[in-house]
């Protein structure tokens, strides 16, 4: 029907456009709801770890789509990557300004997708965090704001994690 | 100390080309520190200067910016190539999407293994001409204007020329049923600044050959 610019979803209709491509949808609304700091500085902050949490949350998009004897060696190296290359960035950030959200003193796109790949990584490696008490706390923090306390809940629209019956049904529509 | 912008990579493309076209088309001169062996990566590693200790990283305005997309995002905006609001950088951000997934798409035609560049091919072939190059054409064709955004020179303007290039040294004709971006084609390498980095001896960079994959490969795993 013409709807999907390149043929791909995800798509989101939004205040009149029709948004293809994931970071230009977030960016997007980023932007749209204050949650893309105050100055191109900020901003910039921001897009470096959302960039940093994308490439985490990459991994873990793909896993379950990979060969079963595959799997446990990839599993190690989400958990190697998780706590020694993204997860130690943020835990430095959180101890050196002491501050509660990442950017500016401000609530942005940032704490999201944090709290959003701590949850995740922690969903295959439980006692992921155990070495990052600023990651806890910020986990306990994020996790109580309304909005996303509500989003936590069950029968909100959060997706549950992907199952046989997920990755069958994505294997079916886009062939692959 | 310059004030220039620095930009830390390979020799080569890659991730850090489309911030070198960004930055040629703003006007803006820059530098180059080039990752020659691993030896290089594991200093720069080490020395703290990367926050995922990846490269790109390009050192602009007091910080060590990483990611490639962060690092387009601040050149565009500071020197605004980004569109005037939130609804035209999304447009902006749309087309620029899609650009890097057909762009990356070429790039790993190098990387392929022999038995697989074939199919490879076909495929570049494939989405340039029936997934990509449409939508820009038709874009150009619905507005009749000279660039794609909001009748203004943006970074969407910049990465479809890069992209467009890229594909031609991939298939010379692959612009043959896209007579309007043959025309932006034209008139956008004639923008000064970008005829400017058309030019040999410029820091644009050559593909990359198959004689060097492994050698990047070795900086890289």
């Amino acid at each position: 029907d013409g709807e999907l610019m390149f043929q791909q979803v995800p798509l989101v209709e939004i205040d009149g456009m029709k948004l293809v491509q994931t970071r230009a949808i977030l960016s997007y609304i980023a932007g749209r709801y204050n949650l893309y700091g105050k100055d191109l500085k900020e901003r910039a902050l921001i897009d470096m770890y959302v960039e940093g949490i994308t490439d985490l949350m990459q991994m873990i998009l793909m896993f379950p789509f990979l060969p079963p004897e595959a799997k446990e060696k990839n599993l190690e190296s989400i958990k190697e990557k998780a706590t020694n290359r993204y997860f130690p960035v943020f835990e430095k950030a959180l101890k050196q300004h002491g501050q509660d959200f990442l950017v500016g003193n401000k609530f942005s796109w940032a704490d999201v997708q944090l709290t959003e790949a701590i949850l995740a990584v922690e969903e295959k490696i439980p006692a992921v965090l155990s070495a990052f008490p600023q990651l806890q706390a910020f986990k306990t923090r994020m996790s109580n704001m309304p909005t996303i306390k509500k989003f936590l809940q069950p029968g909100s629209p959060r997706k549950p994690p992907p199952d046989e019956h997920y990755v069958q049904t994505v294997r079916k529509i886009l062939k692959i | 100390m310059s004030g220039k912008p620095k930009l830390h990579y390979f020799n080569g493309r890659g991730r850090m080309e489309t911030i070198r076209w960004l930055l040629a088309a703003a006007g803006v001169e820059f530098e180059e520190c080039f990752v020659e062996a691993k030896d290089d990566l594991v200093k720069l590693q080490k020395g703290g200067s990367l926050l995922f200790q990846q490269v790109p990283m390009v050192e602009i305005d007091g910080m060590k910016m990483v990611q490639s997309r962060a690092i387009a995002n601040y050149i565009a905006a500071k020197y605004n190539l980004y569109g005037k609001d939130l609804k035209e950088r999304a447009l902006i951000d749309m087309y620029v999407e899609g650009m890097t997934d057909l762009n990356e798409l070429i790039m790993g035609h190098t990387f392929q293994p022999a038995e697989k560049k074939e199919q490879h091919f076909a495929t570049i072939v494939d989405r340039a001409t029936n997934r990509y190059f449409p939508v820009y054409e038709k874009v150009l064709k619905d507005h009749g204007q000279d660039f794609l955004v909001g009748n203004r020179f943006s970074r969407a303007d910049v990465q479809l020329l890069e992209t467009i290039l890229a594909a031609e040294e991939c298939k010379p004709d692959i612009l043959a049923k896209f007579p309007l971006l043959q025309s932006f084609k034209a008139r956008t390498s004639n923008i000064p600044t970008i005829k400017k980095f058309l030019q040999p001896g410029s820091q644009r960079k050559p593909p990359l050959q198959e004689k060097d994959v492994k050698r990047v490969m070795e900086i890289f795993h």
